[in-house]
């Protein structure tokens, strides 16, 4: 299959009142049309960085991002974005935050009859069609976030990238989601990438998971292959020993190679000293 | 709540005297009665202080004192309008008698020219305050949503804004007076000079707390929202009609609630200094007038004043309401 999108050679320096920050140093990955990568790693890493930069809403230092071989510049709907909060706008009501993304996108493709159906069609495959015309703050976490994702993937993205999309959820509507993703994902086959720091979603989702070095200047550590076959059923894998062994690579991954250093429980020189004295 | 439930469980008991009371204070109750009490009580702290208040002009007028007033207010201004219609009348049977006598006679009206009541007066007080509040939001609005947007434009203005806004407009009021009767030169003037320079006067001081505001809720928007809009890539004036005014439309509303009551409170002075046409002329009429009921007409001003600004207040209220989608921030 051809690559897509290339992430190549990144580097991110960000310029603080401290002096320079590299977040991100040589970030290189290809991904193939189809696949479902998710991005994992201790919070702070650079994750977001990484996501923002393929969105274009920063600017890499060094190196680029090319969809399709041509280099992108600027943010688009073509590399459509779900935020980790929703980021509904709360003066519209769920069918009119998909309208302003279908109207943007589609105005010379569609006539409005069928601007209606697409939105409409989006809300179906999210399970949303009965609350179109409430507002984001009379909906749940978990009912925002569908509109989201139905909001980003009526855009008919090349790339879907999504920060922690299910992250300020409870496991239940979590796993709940996470199933919706994947029956959408059988039907779209989108080409994805996914920030999550939930090892079981990364196996569970994915096709590849890229899991990243600690920062600053993190990079990707390992890039691990996810061959389950789809479709794929959370209960019927908890007894696989093939997904059992891709979860404990990822744990073994964050927990033993890229153990986070907890600044608060390390005493430093002086309150040793002190301690004995 | 408390009282339904203890009638249930009670049965047939009678309420004790807590749950009658509980059930009396309701919230809603509470709403109606406790302002009420506030009032009475001021009422009657005022006519206490009142009578043993005495100036050059007799005693400190009382709530009845006010009283008396507003109808005699009233009945002036009927008799007014009275003589008024009846001036018409007498100046049209004048005409035309003179045109039965001689034909070629072109016939001459006059307009009336009585004084101004203290209706009159209100209704120019409030056209003049809604005017130059308009006119100020129409300026200070887009001008704060371009400071917002731009941080270069921001460095640029704030400075002015910052040394502008400390100003009393009533400082401005004689430069504005020079001005207009200097530039506003027409033959058949659409508006007043003195209607010109109230309006002025309240638009410069209605502008500084609009822009502040605006610049404010458009610079401190959600991220969240500017990324969706450049996902979308929306083009400029899309995202400001559709992403920055809404966002900012909650800040826009308290910029205009705080203008709107300076602009109030500016008008009246303005009017009193410069004895335009208004509320604030009645006040210094009769002050000047000195006789004994000057008092407690003022004294009615006063009261009408703060009722006007009330209610200029609520209107403010209701319209955030109605088209502000932050219910929140729509509340006191
Ligand atoms: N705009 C910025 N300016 C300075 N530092 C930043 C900025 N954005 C992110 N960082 C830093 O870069 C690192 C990676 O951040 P981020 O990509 O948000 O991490 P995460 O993996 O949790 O998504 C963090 O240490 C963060 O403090
Ligand atoms: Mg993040």
């Amino acid at each position: 299959m051809s690559i897509i999108l290339d992430i190549s050679k990144v580097d991110m320096v960000f310029p603080t009142p401290k002096g320079d920050f590299t977040a991100l140093k040589g970030v290189d990955l290809q991904i193939k049309k189809g696949e479902f990568i998710s991005l994992i790693g201790h919070s702070g890493c650079g994750k977001s960085t990484v996501l923002n930069i393929v969105a274009c809403l920063h600017k890499a230092t060094k190196g680029g991002v090319l969809l399709n071989n041509k280099e992108v510049t600027e943010p688009g709907p073509e590399r459509a974005v779900v935020f980790q909060n929703h980021s509904l706008l709360p003066w519209l009501s769920c069918y009119e935050n998909i309208e302003l993304a279908v109207k943007r996108v589609f105005k010379n493709e569609m006539t409005p009859a069928q601007m209606t159906q697409w939105i409409e069609h989006n809300l179906n495959l999210v399970h949303m069609d009965h609350a179109k015309d409430k507002r984001p703050d009379e909906i749940s976490g978990g009912m925002k976030q569908r509109i989201g994702i139905a909001r980003a993937l009526a855009m008919k993205p090349k790339v879907l990238l999504m920060d922690e999309p299910f992250g300020a959820l409870d496991a239940l509507t979590r796993a709940h989601m996470q199933d919706s993703l994947m029956e959408i994902q059988q039907k779209l086959n989108n080409t994805v990438i996914m920030i999550t720091h939930d090892v079981d979603e990364a196996v569970l989702l994915s096709d590849r998971i890229v899991m990243m070095t600690n920062g600053p200047a993190a990079t990707i550590g390992e890039i691990l292959d996810v061959n389950l076959p789809h479709p794929r059923d959370r209960l019927a894998l908890a007894e696989d020993p093939e997904y059992n062994r891709l979860r404990s690579e990822v744990l073994t991954f964050l927990y033993e190679k890229q153990r986070k250093v907890e600044a608060i429980a390390t005493p430093t020189k002086k309150q040793k000293q002190s301690d004995v004295a | 709540m408390t009282a339904t439930l203890s009638k249930k469980t009670v049965g047939a008991q009678p309420m004790s005297i807590k749950a009658l009371f509980t059930a009396f204070f309701t919230t809603k109750a509470k709403a109606i009665i406790l302002p009420s009490v506030g009032i009475v009580c001021f009422l009657l702290f005022w006519s206490l202080a009142a009578s043993s208040i005495d100036t050059s002009l007799g005693k400190f007028p009382g709530p009845s004192a006010v009283a008396t007033q507003i109808s005699n207010l009233i009945d002036e201004h009927n008799t007014e309008r009275e003589k008024e219609t009846a001036f018409y009348i007498r100046q049209e049977q004048r005409n035309q008698a003179r045109m039965a006598k001689d034909p070629s006679y072109e016939p001459k009206t006059r307009a009336y020219t009585g004084k101004e009541t203290f209706l009159d007066q209100i209704i120019t007080s409030l056209l003049t305050v809604l005017s130059g509040f308009l006119l100020a939001a129409i300026i200070a609005i887009p001008l704060g949503i371009a400071i917002g947007l731009s941080k270069n434009l921001n460095m640029a203005i704030n400075p002015i804004i910052q040394i502008f806004k400390p100003v009393s407009p009533l400082a401005w009021l004689p430069l504005v007076t020079m001005v207009v009767s200097a530039v506003y030169v027409s033959p058949e003037p659409l508006f007043a000079k003195s209607f010109i320079n109230s309006l002025i006067t309240v638009t410069l001081c209605s502008i500084w707390p609009m822009v502040i505001n605006t610049s404010f809720g458009v610079a401190s928007m959600n991220q969240d929202w500017v990324n969706v809009s450049k996902v979308l890539s929306l083009p400029k004036l899309v995202h400001i009609q559709k992403i920055v005014i809404p966002a900012s439309i909650p800040a826009i509303f308290t910029g205009m609630r705080m203008s709107l009551g300076v602009a109030w409170m500016v008008l009246i002075a303005a009017e009193m200094l410069a004895q335009n046409p208004g509320l604030g002329k009645f006040v210094w009429d009769e002050f000047q007038n000195g006789s004994s009921q000057s008092l407690s007409r003022i004294m009615t001003a006063v009261i009408v004043i703060g009722l006007i600004g009330f209610m200029l207040d609520r209107t403010m209220l209701q319209l955030q309401k109605k088209l502000s989608w932050d219910k929140s921030s729509a509340q006191r």
